[in-house]
């Protein structure tokens, strides 16, 4: 148990509080200009784009696994299938094309 | 007075119940790839209960994975969880005023489905209430943290490699479902993110990179939603756009 990861989780919870509990207990968002509202929502979409690329392109030495695998991805979260299944259905499709290939 | 809010308490405890079970099979995997990350299980299941951020906890992984610093990861955690900023001050006008104490306890577990289960209900939405949501929901997060990290060891290895593939998954699940619902503007921020995160981490350790592509992206879509919303309907706006594209040539 490595104290810096200890104090980088300590430091973690502490900034994901502060924006929870700052408008509760004394900020008035109201009169936020619309542009911060927006931009606030958005920031979550560009995140994951940004999480997704280029780190999935390097999960395994051919590329094309790595692309084949998060296609099945795509397909089952597309047809709404639940959380559990689009992760267990690629990291099959993944395991599937290791045996094969 | 003390009987209601063990009412509400016990309302929000039972539609909590939708999101425990929501959270089992993500909080299973983080605690898996925890463990692959190299976190010991007092790690992986206090971050769990500190934190009880999910998206945030997994990209500190990655970032762990790719050898981010403290500083970078805490960053972006917090860029990350600034979003909530807005959550809170909608929960804030549309809940009972309640005590400050009350609030700060479920501004802790404000998370996004929290939020979402929170916010269906009508005005004014009882402290405790919200309370009872939050606390099945982080029983479930912490508990399951600690399932998934002894999960781990018992499965193939050429499934604990494929495992790799399970974080990247989760985001696309998280993503396909606003794409079905926003369209073209999260494809938009989404492709733009990934971009530019491409770019940066060619100069840049993956936390800035990740940090400053979003930025971007979200900077670049206001500006370009901006020039191409008033294109026609303002006149002063359409020459000062031409001015500067003189002055850029």
């Amino acid at each position: 148990m490595s104290m810096t990861v200890i104090w980088m989780i300590i430091a973690m919870g502490v900034v994901t509080y502060i924006p929870r509990l700052l408008p509760l207990v004394m900020l008035k968002t109201d009169n936020w200009p619309a542009w911060a509202r927006r931009m606030l929502t958005r920031v979550p979409y560009a995140v994951l784009g940004a999480l997704i690329l280029p780190g999935i392109l390097t999960v395994h030495d051919n590329i094309w696994f790595a692309t084949v695998s998060g296609g099945a991805a795509v397909l089952l979260a597309y047809i709404g299938m639940p959380l559990i299944v689009v992760v267990g259905g690629a990291i099959g499709m993944l395991g599937i094309m290791q045996l094969l290939f | 007075m003390k009987e209601n809010n063990t009412l509400f308490f016990k309302k929000g405890a039972a539609d909590g119940i939708a999101i425990a079970v929501g959270y089992m099979p993500v909080a299973i995997t983080f605690g898996l790839i925890a463990g692959a990350t190299g976190l010991s299980v007092v790690e992986a299941v206090l971050m769990s209960m500190i934190v009880f951020a999910g998206a945030a906890q997994y990209m500190a992984l990655s970032m762990i994975a790719l050898g981010s610093g403290a500083l970078e990861i805490v960053l972006a955690t917090f860029i990350v969880n600034l979003r909530h900023l807005l959550m809170s001050a909608s929960i804030h006008e549309r809940a009972e005023k309640g005590s400050k104490g009350a609030r700060a306890v479920y501004a802790f577990g404000m998370t996004d489905e929290v939020f979402a289960v929170a916010s269906a209900k009508p005005a004014p939405i009882r402290s405790f209430y919200i309370i009872g949501v939050g606390a099945v929901a982080y029983g479930s997060w912490v508990g399951f943290t600690g399932v998934g990290f002894y999960m781990g060891s018992f499965l193939p290895l050429i499934l604990q490699e494929s495992m790799a593939i399970a974080l990247y998954a989760l985001f696309i699940a998280l993503l396909v479902p606003s794409i079905k619902k926003d369209g073209k503007m999260v494809i938009i921020l989404a492709g733009m993110g990934g971009l530019f995160h491409s770019l940066f981490a060619l100069f840049l350790s993956t936390g800035w990179s990740i940090m400053f592509a979003t930025i971007l992206a979200v900077m670049l879509y206001e500006g370009m939603e901006r020039l191409l919303g008033v294109k026609g309907e303002l006149k002063e706006n359409e020459n000062r756009e031409e001015e500067e594209k003189a002055s850029c040539q």
